[in-house]
């Protein structure tokens, strides 16, 4: 008789599926996935739905609203194994930008009806409410490494998945730096790799999709920023893009309001 | 066969047919995104012709040579890029071996073997000393890396002298070039003058011997050579910077100064200067297995002591502050390499000021340290 697979289950919370659609997009990896493990809660990809306890849950998506705050423990009560993934649920996305405001201004200009509104001030990642056992970064999540995840955890090892920066990546690949030969902006030096050097080996500066390496220095990356042009305005935008919430990312940013 | 003989530019191609025929796959210069890398080239038009460069703290710009100049059909005018031959012959990324479980254990397959061996076309006389150096620690001793020693040793050299040096070189002040003095098959200078574009060419071991009995040259005259002397001297005198001589020893004594932590406000830990180094060696292995555990590869990729990760011990790094993390680069290019394999670690390419974002410059760290010290003996603090 087979072994009983562990039971996957696929939560979203305040995000675009983006990150979601990674799994699906695994295409030739993808059955391999659906033998290795009980995908029993998928809404993406099926509308059946296993009930818990799950042994692995995967989390997309930040929380923003007074619900999400609750559904997040419900869905770590039921899950052995919490994997939060993308952007969202590790820093809160883009949409953390709405911290930058009080939320009726910014409810008040978006809906007719404010009152209809039940949104939490802030949008967070997944670990200010609960225990997470591992973060997955990217906006969106590179889907060899959701795989690596996926096979590290089923077969009880390490993930390998690199905490050091965009700039190794680039060098390990080959990509000429678009800083020094062209003076291109680049978050490389203070992102963590991980994307696949995508913008770098395109010929753009990286923007930080991966959120904040081990241990930025975003301070001394600015100083370099301005030289190459940059005024205290682009400077606090550019570190507010899919990151912004990261911590090393709105302290960044806040040094140049 | 004289020992220094004289080609007229063309003879390029016969060379690297030659090599072609023997079975080697040529690798030399060519032109990307603005820079030059080092890759396949088949024909002396895959040569970047008519280029210098432009080389600062952080800063590189490809610029093609004036037109109506004699340097515009020049093959080597600029200096070293981004990535060293290192990338070949110790590359970034590198499966060891795979497993696959078979009844009761499991069967073992080695790393495959490529097919041919490399010519190397253009190797810079400070290349020629990191690649003695990387040989030291991949080659010799008690741990050789069986898979670079037997594709090093097959590899043929054609070095080139520089006759120009970049803004941030200082292999002078190293003593590893600009000259090649060895360690290669053929070395080419190249003169430029009112007689044409044509290669001084040394001849430097028997394979090398063999490759120039295909190639139409005469004996170069002693006003030749004279020249191709001169040439390189200027490279000589253009050099960007200079490292001082007794470095290594200032940095020994100064295992706590407050330049280590100035540096690291500045320091971005990104890795880029190991990276480019064409010495560092720092690796990383890392087992990957397929989904259902069934097979398993070890793989190995290029690792840099800046890092978090490189120092990880139970319970944490052990380098976790920048300033001890650039501290362990530049002590060990210039100071423990010495101990550890009888040479330098730098090789004065400049690679590592040139590539680093923020433009740190190895020997400004140790200038700027010297001075501290003789500031202090001269009673101004
Ligand atoms: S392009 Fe950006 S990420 Fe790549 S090496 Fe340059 S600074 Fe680093
Ligand atoms: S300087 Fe750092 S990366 Fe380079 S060889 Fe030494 S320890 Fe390794
Ligand atoms: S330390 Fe810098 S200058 Fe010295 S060999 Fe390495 S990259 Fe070149
Ligand atoms: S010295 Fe420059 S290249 Fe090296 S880690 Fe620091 S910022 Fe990066």
């Amino acid at each position: 008789m087979a072994p009983k697979r562990p039971k996957l289950a696929v939560w979203k919370f305040s995000s675009c599926d983006g990150c979601q659609l990674s799994l699906l997009d695994c295409e030739d990896e993808l059955l391999a996935v659906a033998d290795s493990v009980e995908i029993a809660y998928f809404l993406e990809a099926s509308r059946a739905e296993i009930a818990g306890p799950y042994d692995i849950s995967l989390v997309e998506g930040s929380i923003t609203t007074p619900h999400e705050a609750e559904r997040i423990r419900r869905v770590r009560a039921q899950s052995r194994l919490l994997i939060t993934i993308g952007a969202c649920a590790t820093t809160g996305g883009i949409q953390a930008l709405k911290n930058l405001r009080p939320l009726e201004e910014l409810v008040g200009s978006v809906y007719a009806h404010p009152d209809y509104i039940k949104s939490l001030a802030t949008s967070t990642p997944v670990l200010d409410h609960v225990r997470v056992d591992f973060e997955l970064h990217g906006c969106p999540i590179n889907k060899h490494q959701l795989l690596e995840v996926l096979n590290a955890t089923l077969n009880g090892r390490k993930p390998n998945v690199p905490a050091y920066s965009q700039c190794v990546e680039c060098k390990l690949a080959g990509t000429i730096c678009v800083m020094v030969t062209e003076g291109k902006p680049c978050l490389g030096p203070v992102t963590q790799a991980g994307c696949g050097n995508v913008c770098p080996a395109c010929d753009r500066g990286c923007f930080a999709c991966f959120g904040p390496v081990e241990a930025p220095n975003t301070t001394a990356l600015s100083v370099r920023l301005k030289t190459l042009g940059m005024d205290e305005r682009s400077l606090q935008h550019y570190y507010r893009l899919f990151t912004n919430n990261a911590p090393a990312f709105r302290e960044a940013s806040k040094d140049h309001e | 066969m004289p020992n220094t003989l004289l080609i007229s530019s063309d003879q390029l191609q016969t060379l690297i047919d030659g090599l072609r025929t023997q079975g080697y796959e040529t690798m030399g210069p060519r032109l990307e995104r603005g820079t030059i890398v080092y890759g396949p080239i088949t024909s002396g038009s895959d040569l970047p012709a008519g280029f210098r460069d432009e080389q600062e703290g952080g800063h590189y710009r490809l610029v093609p040579s004036d037109p109506s100049g004699l340097e515009a059909e020049s093959f080597f005018r600029y200096v070293v890029g981004p990535y060293s031959w290192k990338r070949l012959l110790f590359p970034p990324r590198q499966r060891l071996w795979r497993a696959r479980r078979s009844d009761g254990g499991f069967a073992l397959e080695p790393a495959e073997t490529r097919p041919h061996p490399y010519a190397f076309i253009g190797v810079r006389a400070c290349e020629l000393a990191a690649l003695a150096v990387q040989d030291r620690v991949f080659s010799q001793g008690d741990f050789a890396d069986s898979g670079y020693r037997s594709q090093r040793e097959q590899t043929f050299l054609i070095a080139v002298n520089c006759t120009r040096a970049g803004g941030t070189c200082f292999c002078a002040s190293m003593h590893t070039g600009p000259r090649a003095r060895g360690g290669f098959d053929l070395c080419l200078t190249e003169l430029l003058d009112e007689s044409g574009h044509r290669f001084l060419v040394e001849v430097g071991s028997e394979p090398g011997r063999k490759l120039m009995e295909q190639v139409s040259y005469r004996r170069a005259r002693p006003d030749e050579i004279e020249q191709g002397r001169q040439a390189v001297e200027d490279a000589v005198g253009s050099m960007g910077r200079q490292m001082r001589s007794d470095a290594g020893d200032i940095l020994r004594r100064n295992q706590e100064h407050p330049r280590w932590v100035d540096v690291a406000n500045r320091c971005l830990s990104c890795a880029n200067c190991t990276m480019v180094c064409p010495t560092c060696f720092c690796s990383t292995v890392e087992d990957v297995t397929s989904l259902d555990g069934a097979e398993s590869e070890r793989r190995r990729q290029w690792d840099s002591c800046f890092n978090l990760e490189f120092s990880y011990v139970h319970g944490g790094p052990v380098r976790r502050e920048a300033a001890a993390r650039y501290r362990q680069w530049i002590t060990h290019k210039l100071t423990y390499w010495h101990e550890q394999f009888g040479t330098s670690g730098c090789t004065g390419c400049g690679r590592c000021i040139t590539w680093c974002p923020v433009g740190i410059d190895i020997t400004a760290e140790v200038a700027a340290i010297r001075d501290s010290e003789r500031a202090v003996l001269e009673g101004e603090v």
